[in-house]
């Protein structure tokens, strides 16, 4: 695994624009968000993802040739068309033989992905799957969103799936398209993009965005979240016969450290056991669940650990994953 | 579940906001400490103390301390 974010830091200090001073610092301590990286205008979730999938390559000495499917898990992709996967396996010199292919989903993206890298790792003719995992949402959230602006952050994470002996991996993966509207950009195909698609709108809560802008009702994603998240993480653990006491490593997308402190006592799991890095990245989508485990676990996951990963998000769609490490090598993060 | 108990139970999710100050009638939007954090409190609070999920929209439509405890007894029914 691999990881790269961009140089550039914005701290949420700095926010006194959006947010009265005397509450940033309870803001800061409440979300568990102190700084993200934030990608320059020309700096797309593909150029991280490239970056990252580069430093894993050459760490791990692989072979381009030798990758048979490359997947990029992304809802900030180069271009409405072409999809993103098929130009990252040109600029990564791939073979033309290489299938690649988007995937998207919000927040709960990464453990999705993986369930599908797995599954293909385990079809007969199929030995390497590069997962790559980019978001940059600083391009769909307004400056001026109180709500959305503190926490999101922009990364991206490689993931190598080769065929091997493993122990055995479960995931759980769910969806309930009613809660559509629980973060959402409006305009788009269902409601085409107009002139005014780009003037900025003030919602009841005060919060500013346009229509091309991602807009989330924090209160309904909690409710969710907190409905969802820990039953199932108890699903999986049943499923696999597996006690709480038994998880090496519990893996949560990092949405906000409020929301997950709420789950790890809901559950009553040691806070040791859970990894985070969003005091330094703030939430970055699919992405962070990866980069969690590349910026915390690297020189502490021993083989035979056994990780559990939640991730959770629009949709709604959320997943946990179940896996043994074996033989995992974690590179640096790395600057763009 | 009793009135008197929630307004205990919601005035321990504010940290500046004077106790005495919430009451069965209190707007609690226009206080000046609530936030949409203090929102995410109250709903992780009444999810833990009464097993009731509470949406962004019981959230909203509630104006006073009382219809939202109104809203978590109805839906606890």
């Amino acid at each position: 695994m691999s990881a790269c974010v961009p140089a550039g830091v914005v701290r949420n200090k700095d926010l006194g624009y959006l947010i009265p001073e005397e509450e940033i610092q309870k803001t800061i301590e409440s979300i568990g968000i102190r700084e993200r990286r934030i990608a320059d205008p020309g700096v797309c979730a593909s150029d991280l993802a490239c970056k990252a999938a580069e430093r894993l390559m050459a760490d791990n000495n692989i072979d381009p040739a030798s990758i048979d499917v490359l997947l990029f898990m992304s809802q900030t992709a180069d271009y409405r068309i072409p999809a993103t996967a098929p130009l990252l396996q040109h600029r990564l010199g791939l073979s033309v033989d290489t299938m690649a292919m988007d995937l998207s989903l919000g927040c709960s993206g990464y453990v999705f992905a993986l369930s599908a890298a797995y599954a293909y790792a385990s079809m007969p003719d199929v030995r390497r799957v590069l997962l790559l995992d980019g978001e940059t949402f600083s391009k769909i959230v307004n400056r001026k969103d109180k709500v959305d602006w503190p926490l999101y952050g922009d990364a991206a994470a490689a993931t190598l799936v080769e065929k091997g002996d493993y122990g055995p991996s479960a995931f759980i993966l769910r969806s309930d398209g009613s809660g559509r509207d629980a973060v959402i950009i409006r305009d788009g195909m269902r409601n085409p993009v107009t002139a005014d698609s780009l003037i900025e709108k003030r919602n009841e809560n005060g919060d500013v965005h346009n229509g091309l802008e991602v807009y989330m009702d924090g209160m309904d994603v909690f409710n969710f979240a907190m409905r969802r998240v820990p039953s199932t993480i108890k699903e999986i653990l049943s499923e696999t016969q597996t006690a709480m006491d038994d998880v090496d490593w519990l893996v949560f997308h990092q949405a906000n450290r409020f929301m997950t402190d709420f789950f790890v006592k809901k559950l009553r799991f040691n806070p040791a056991r859970v990894p985070y890095c969003l005091d330094r990245y703030g939430n970055t989508s699919s992405a962070s669940v990866p980069l969690t485990m590349v910026s915390e676990l690297r020189g502490n996951v021993k083989d035979g650990d056994k990780v559990i990963m939640a991730g959770f998000g629009a949709g709604l769609s959320w997943g946990v994953a179940s896996v043994v490490m074996n033989n995992c090598n974690i590179s640096p993060v790395i600057d763009y | 579940m009793e009135l008197n108990d929630f307004i205990a139970n919601f005035a321990d999710q504010f940290d500046d906001t004077d106790p005495d100050e919430i009451r069965a009638d209190t707007v609690f939007h226009d206080l000046d400490e609530f936030s949409s954090l203090i929102a995410l409190s109250i709903i992780a609070m009444v999810d833990e103390e009464y097993d009731v999920q509470l949406r962004g929209d019981d959230m909203r439509a509630a104006v006073t301390v009382e219809d939202l405890f109104n809203t978590v007894k109805s839906k606890k029914a």
